[in-house]
């Protein structure tokens, strides 16, 4: 059984002037100790597929269907008491931008010994001796347990947060641009921790990010948002050096080889669609180099290239007529 | 935190300075000979007038008199009151208790139940609650003080009979027991300190309600969700500790709202106190009791803005260091 | 000819501006109703006592303190005179002093705000402390020593209120001066020499102007609570009538045992309708000068 099993999820967002679609039709599956690399432009709908996950929507959000079932267990139906339980305990998250992540009027052992209050019975010393070995697994000094958030750096902060995602062993951590507002060298050293942890508690990760050579670095597989869809999904070497959909063949084409000859690096022209109305057809196709008719039309069906290879575009259905090369 | 304390009470020690040269100016500008203010007699001869100015030294140079006046005040001499004949630091100091009583019921009432509001309103935000609570507010907040205090005596002590008109006891009453005499204070403090609450709630509402907005939009609120934190420990734990903050500025700056309040409830309500006494010395032109008073009162304000400046570095743990 | 050319752009422009602005403004509801409260009390100041006639002809005996009836829609008050008009001829003044010491208030805290800010360092201290200790002084007792002393009359009542209630402003004003400052076009201004006091006046001035100018609707609603308190407590100036004025005798009279809620309700109704209209419009300007307050 996947660790985790996501179909058909749905979710959306209601404003004063309509619904907007932020994830349509998202299907992911993770086995234990995978890493899925979430990857696409902003506002595509990654973040909006953590909370989905965590059931940690905004009011004026919800989830319209699909089921997202972690180790064969629905969640989609779970009450909010239920979720407060599966939350941290099998699943957490880093959020982007720990600036702000962090009470700042409360300690940052306090914090972090707090979800161990929670989920597991400990007293409070056995707590805070957690707290002190987490805090040195992740480099932290961990005298500077009675800190507060603004004393760290912003790097700092970023270890610290992780440290709190995984002080109780989740099953998942999904990671929300962990390292985005990182410098480089922290960056490296907050990726190398993550896959450390990963190994040692065989903890399954989602890694979302628009950082492409961050997930050829880390994930097994990875998953392609466009607008709100899956674009393509499937095993990270593959999907990188033969990208099916015309989506994913720009965004390599976006990424400069640090080897090989100079070339400016291309992007791609045009804006992602308004997810308040999006187009019927495909919802790349307006910016799609290789669109059809069709592709204004209908939109495409999920392709299976191969085993564990999907992607959804008309040209690649050869049982759309039009596209007979 | 230490350089932090001596320099905010360096700029309480300038304000206070400032106050004191105000005040001693406010008086000695103010059109008309100081002297004849004084007295208020149009008859008195020349020669009484020469030795009333030699005894206020109203004759001396301007440095002169400053110093004069900084030493009486060092020795609590604020001039005598016209109207009662008493050293006026004695008058407000008789007067005081009755004011703190009124005040610091009201002020505590209106704190916890404007506090409890917000947090109703914030979290049912848009609910009709809501709406009602904040419009009700929102008109309080827009009456005058004096007003307040109207409408309750012509509602509760005139037409209904419930509670007395004023004063902080019936005259010629007479009390057997310390409980009767209790009973009669609680029965005459009622309406004054509703009246005075009334006023007050709708600021702190307002503030506490936006204050908890802001805070429970805030990232580590999420993070808190996120943990598995329950509902109610998500309000008492980690939103309501970042929302009080604001609530002790607000306090400390509302200080000067209070006192105003204080003038106007007391006068409505005839009730005994340094707000009735300011009136009573405006009313007499009093000059040297009103001016005594004024003084008291902001030394008191800034001081405890000064001791709210405290608290809230003590509190908020961003600003220790 | 450049002169005028740019005149004649800053005038389509702030035509295009303002009707940009109205189509945003009519939107909020909050803001047409203070909007209609603060036109019709305008409407009574400016052609009510006209229409009234209050007479100061003291009535005889019969006339006196009665109750609302339909010679006299408000009643009579203690000396036998309409309510209903007293109301109508109050509200000139009660507008009137506000507005009038909302404008002295509002001249000084834009010119202390700009100074301080543009200038900054010790300038910026000095006016800065100044502004500090006039928003810790309790106002009310402040103004009643100042009214005292200078004894009741209409001009001193607008220069005490004038006079007390600008700190709020100054520093509101200081502050977005502070991030103008910083604009490209100030610099600019400053590279090609202009003087101090022509920066501040043509590029910091109408940039801060629209902020001032919801400022000031706030100030006005204080001001008006002001002078309505300084008339109740007796400093108001006695042969003008105002709202306050008009509560002031009442109370002094003995309405309250009396009873004759018709002389004590109709003024304070007046006085917190005014307050409210002009709080309504303030936060609707808010609102619409300041996009990211809409969702609230």
């Amino acid at each position: 059984m996947a660790l985790l099993e996501v179909s058909d999820l749905t979710t959306y967002y209601r404003l004063k002037e309509g619904y907007v679609r932020a994830c349509e039709g998202v299907s992911l599956r993770l086995e234990k100790g995978e890493a899925l690399g979430l990857v696409g432009e902003s506002a595509s709908g990654k973040t909006t597929v953590a909370l989905s996950l965590m059931k940690l929507l905004p009011a004026n959000a919800s989830i319209v269907g699909g089921s997202i079932k972690l180790d064969g267990r629905e969640l989609v139906a779970a009450t909010e008491e239920e979720m407060q339980k599966i939350r941290w305990k099998e699943i957490s998250i880093i959020f982007q931008g720990a600036m702000n992540a962090l009470n700042p009027v409360r300690t940052v052992g306090d914090q972090i010994a707090e979800a161990l209050k929670i989920h597991e019975k400990l007293t409070d010393k056995e707590a805070w001796q957690r707290t002190r070995a987490l805090l040195e697994r992740v480099e932290i000094d961990p005298d500077r347990v009675r800190e507060y958030p603004h004393e760290f750096s912003g790097g700092m902060r970023q270890r610290v947060m992780i440290a709190m995602a995984i002080v109780c062993n989740p099953r998942l951590v999904i990671g929300d641009e962990p390292t985005t507002a990182l410098d480089v060298m922290v960056q490296a050293q907050v990726l190398q921790l993550l896959q450390h942890l990963r190994e040692e508690i065989e903890m399954g990760l989602i890694l979302i990010t628009h950082d492409l050579s961050m997930v050829g670095e880390v994930c097994d597989k990875v998953a392609v948002m466009y607008a709100g869809q899956i674009a393509e999904y499937g095993p990270t070497e593959e999907v990188f050096t033969r990208p099916a959909h015309p989506y994913t063949r720009a965004l390599m084409a976006a990424f400069p080889d640090i080897e090989g000859e100079r070339e400016l690096a291309s992007s791609i022209p045009g804006n992602p669609p308004n997810l308040l109305y999006p187009p019927p057809g495909c919802r790349f196709h307006e910016r799609c180099t290789e669109a059809k008719a069709i592709c204004r039309e209908a939109p495409p069906r999920t392709i299976t290239l191969n085993e564990h290879h999907y992607a959804s575009c008309h040209l690649l259905d050869r049982q759309v007529e039009s596209c007979r090369a | 935190m230490r350089g932090y304390v001596l320099r905010k009470l360096g700029q309480t020690v300038l304000t206070i300075f400032v106050v004191l040269v105000l005040n001693f100016f406010l008086f000695r500008i103010m059109p008309g000979n100081p002297i004849r203010i004084l007295i208020r007699n149009p008859k008195i001869s020349a020669e009484s007038l020469q030795r009333i100015a030699e005894q206020f030294g109203l004759n001396r140079s301007l440095p002169v008199q400053f110093a004069y006046y900084l030493r009486d005040l060092f020795r609590g001499d604020l001039g005598h009151s016209f109207v009662y004949r008493q050293p006026v630091l004695d008058v407000i100091m008789e007067k005081l208790p009755p004011t703190l009583l009124l005040t610091g019921t009201a002020t505590v009432l209106s704190i916890i139940i404007g506090i409890v509001l917000g947090v109703i309103f914030a979290w049912k935000r848009g609910s009709k609650i809501d709406v009602i609570g904040l419009s009700l507010s929102l008109v309080l907040y827009s009456m005058p003080s004096f007003w307040v205090g109207i409408l309750m005596v012509m509602v509760f002590a005139v037409y209904l009979h419930i509670f007395p008109i004023g004063g902080m006891s019936t005259p010629g009453a007479y009390y057997p027991t310390i409980w009767i005499q209790l009973g009669s204070l609680l029965r005459h403090m009622f309406l004054p300190t509703i009246t005075f609450a009334l006023i007050l709630i709708g600021e702190y509402v307002l503030i506490m309600r936006n204050s908890l907005l802001e805070v429970m939009s805030e990232d580590y609120m999420l993070t808190a969700r996120a943990k598995g934190v329950s509902t109610r420990n998500l309000l008492r734990r980690h939103a309501l500790p970042n929302a009080m903050l604001p609530m002790v500025t607000l306090i400390a700056m509302n200080l000067g709202f209070i006192v105003g309040g204080a003038i106007q409830v007391e006068t409505v309500f005839s009730w005994p106190g340094l707000g009735r006494l300011m009136y009573t010395a405006l009313t007499g032109r009093d000059y040297p009791l009103l001016q005594g008073i004024f003084l008291f009162v902001t030394v008191c304000v800034v001081g405890a803005n000064f001791c709210a400046d405290l608290l809230y570095r003590y509190l908020d743990p961003r600003v220790k260091s | 000819m450049l002169q005028t050319l740019v005149r004649q752009d800053r005038l389509t422009l702030l035509k295009k501006n303002l009707s940009g602005f109205w189509a945003v403004y009519r939107e909020n509801k909050m803001g047409i109703a203070g909007l209609a409260i603060l036109l019709f009390f305008a409407l009574m100041a400016l052609v009510g006592p006209y229409l009234v006639g209050y007479s100061s002809e003291i009535g005889g005996a019969e006339t006196v303190l009665q109750p609302p009836s339909a010679a006299h829609w408000l009643g009579t008050d203690d000396l036998g005179r309409d309510v209903f008009a007293g109301v109508v001829v109050g509200s000139r003044i009660s507008l009137v002093v506000g507005l009038a010491a909302t404008l002295i208030s509002m001249v000084i805290g834009a010119v202390i705000g700009i100074v301080a800010g543009y200038y900054g360092g010790k300038v910026d201290a000095i006016l800065m402390r100044f502004t500090d200790v006039f928003l810790v002084i309790p106002w009310l007792p402040l103004m009643l020593v100042m009214a005292a002393l200078l004894g009741p009359s209409l001009g001193n009542i607008i220069f005490v209120i004038g006079i007390t209630g600008w700190a709020g402003t100054a520093r509101i004003i200081r502050s977005q001066t502070l991030s103008i400052k910083e604009r490209p076009y100030v610099e600019r201004a400053r590279a090609i020499g202009s003087s101090d006091l022509h920066i501040m006046v043509h590029h910091i001035l109408p940039n801060v102007f629209p902020l001032i100018f919801a400022n000031t609707i706030l100030v006005a609603a204080v001001a008006i609570l002001s002078e309505t308190t300084l008339s109740f407590l007796g400093m108001g100036d006695p042969t003008r009538m105002s709202w306050g004025m008009m509560l002031h005798f009442a109370f002094e009279m003995g309405a309250v045992s009396f009873g004759a809620w018709w002389w004590l309700i109709p003024p304070g109704v007046c006085v917190v309708l005014v307050v409210l209209g002009f709080t309504f419009v303030g936060y609707a300007l808010d609102e619409v000068l300041n996009p990211k307050l809409r969702r609230r």
